[in-house]
């Protein structure tokens, strides 16, 4: 669906998305990371169990929550990538809104 | 971080960015929160670190932003980027989380240059993945060098559109399909305000640049599309249109769609600040003076968050909301006040030239923002459909916070800002009532969900 343009200037960090290891680099959104590795829906909802994925881009829509280091509902589009940070697609509720009790 | 500030700007975009610097040049204290990691808003989004050939292709309209951004480097002016507000108030109190703490800093006078956001509009499967706003194609080229690899459909209206597309074609992407909703009888209607807006006719020009640009490249543009639907059984597969009363099918893993952006109201909700609905913008926005003072003493907005007009507009009209500042503390007299703003006033003006032709030329038609498509979902966090809102206006309920109350639309942790602007139309259409008389979601503090230990690190501040 999205791909990068190659930037060779820009350093890589190494995240683990859903359990597998990419090479990200600096300075993207964990969202903008999902949509390029491919991955077509990054939660689902709580209400109706229907797949979701990054609307906005811009932090309004809260489409693209994810589990993020343990922490659900995380905004990817407003989260930046880091060494060792693991993301997980988010099913439903994830834990209650953002207490943020994932660990 | 200070706990005051004389002047405490929120956004970083050209308005709250010209107007730093600007106030910052007559020594007072002044800080910007940005919730970006780096200066320029959406508009010019990652340009300090855009690498060139990125910035080339964006074109001449985001390059622009280089001189503003390096200038407002150079001003005095504390910058807290990531920083998070989720309140603000009457007394000028403002809550910003920022390093995953909360704290709650004042301010003598605070510039809510909060920027536009995509107007969000439900058609049958906008909820799908793979169906995204435009707006967020841009800002992944923007910030990431990310665009379409396997082709795009693009279906609206609005200048963002024409400009994405040119912006695609530059790096080669494949744009399957243009579908342009703008209803013929826009060209007709848009026709009287054309002379005005030929006194800005770099921008007229610019869009037939763009256009011609898109025909070469041997782009498919549909004018006068309508009855947009996402298909897919849950991942989007296909669009389908209808185009001079026959249907059509594009196969398509990516939808990108526009329909104008409206401006981003949740902070002076919440503060209680006095907003109207502009009907030639279609969209609610502050109600503020010729300097951006709003219907709060010591809230000023500026910038397309004050009503759309933008990017060059939000520029000066920061420059005026400093200069604002500056007087309302006492350091500029009223004369000099006015003095510095005349020439700024001038260049405003010649901005907005453009503006009521853009606004009636691709004025979005009521069919398309009142779906009148009943299982469409209306509110995309709590899966709200347009059926259950019209029920909720049937059974007597007219005001969107009374359909909100009733069905949980608008409650979910978007807090409505996807679904405010579309419920209005939706209880107006209903109801049979003017929009302006639907009323808006009141916002109330926390604007954005913060978690308990977030909260936590305020008591413990405070105590
Ligand atoms: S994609 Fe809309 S909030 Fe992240």
């Amino acid at each position: 669906m999205f791909k990068q343009l190659t930037n060779n200037q820009i350093e890589t960090v190494e995240v683990i998305l859903n359990g597998q290891k990419v090479q990200v680099p600096q300075g993207t959104t964990v969202a903008a990371m999902a949509l390029t590795q491919g991955l077509r829906f990054t939660r689902t909802t709580p209400v109706s169990n229907s797949k979701r994925a990054p609307f906005c881009m811009m932090g309004v829509c809260y489409d693209c929550l994810m589990s993020i280091d343990g922490k659900a509902n995380q905004r990817a589009c407003a989260t930046y990538v880091q060494n060792g940070m693991k993301i997980e697609t988010q099913q439903g509720v994830g834990s209650a809104l953002g207490d943020g009790s994932g660990e | 971080m200070n706990n005051h500030y004389q002047l405490l700007i929120i956004g970083g975009g050209p308005a709250g960015l010209a107007a730093a610097t600007v106030a910052t040049s007559h020594g007072i204290s002044c800080a910007l929160l940005d919730e970006q990691p780096a200066p320029g808003g959406q508009i010019y989004r990652s340009i300090e670190s855009a690498p060139e050939q990125r910035a080339k292709k964006l074109g001449s309209e985001y390059q622009h932003g280089q001189d503003l951004v390096a200038e407002f480097r150079k001003c005095d002016a504390d910058y807290f980027p990531r920083t998070q507000v989720w309140s603000l108030n009457a007394q000028l109190e403002v809550g910003i989380l920022h390093d995953d703490k909360s704290k709650i800093i004042s301010a003598d006078q605070i510039l809510v240059a909060s920027g536009a956001m995509e107007r969000p509009v439900p058609f049958p499967g906008w909820t799908l993945p793979g169906v995204m706003q435009a707006g967020a194609g841009q800002i992944l080229f923007k910030s990431a060098g990310v665009i379409p690899s396997d082709g795009v459909v693009l279906a609206g209206s609005g200048p963002l559109l024409l400009l994405l597309a040119w912006q695609y074609i530059n790096c080669g992407v494949d744009i399957k399909a243009i579908l342009d909703v703008t209803p013929f009888s826009n060209y007709l209607l848009s026709l009287p305000k054309l002379p005005r807006a030929l006194l800005a006719h770099h921008y007229l020009t610019k869009g037939l640049v763009y256009q011609k640009d898109l025909t070469l490249a041997g782009v498919s543009t549909k004018f006068g599309v309508s009855n947009i639907k996402a298909e897919g059984d849950d991942l989007l597969q296909s669009v389908r249109y209808r185009h001079f009363g026959r249907e059509h099918t594009i196969e398509t893993d990516l939808l990108l769609t526009h329909f104008g952006v409206i401006p981003h109201i949740w902070l002076t909700q919440a503060a209680g600040c006095e907003h109207q609905w502009d009907s030639s913008q279609q969209c609610w926005r502050p109600q503020h003076d010729q300097w951006g003072n709003t219907s709060i003493e010591g809230i000023i907005v500026a910038g397309d968050g004050a009503g759309i007009n933008g990017a060059r507009s939000a520029e000066h009209a920061g420059r005026l909301a400093g200069l604002q500042a500056l007087f309302a503390l006492g350091i500029l007299t009223p004369a000099e006040r006015d003095k510095q703003s005349v020439n700024v006033r001038k260049w405003m003006q010649d901005e907005r030239h453009i503006r009521p032709f853009l606004e009636s030329y691709f004025a979005i038609p009521q069919t398309i923002l009142a779906t009148d498509d009943n299982d469409t979902i209306v509110c995309r966090c709590e899966e709200i459909t347009a059926g259950q809102i019209r029920e909720a206006v049937k059974n007597g309920h007219h005001s969107s916070n009374d359909v909100k109350f009733m069905t949980r639309c608008g409650m979910g942790p978007c807090q409505g800002r996807q679904c405010a602007n579309a419920v209005a139309h939706i209880v107006a259409d209903a109801g049979g009532q003017a929009v302006s008389l639907t009323s808006h979601y009141r916002g109330r503090p926390p604007v954005t969900p913060l978690t308990l230990e977030q909260l936590a690190t305020l008591s413990k501040e405070d105590a």
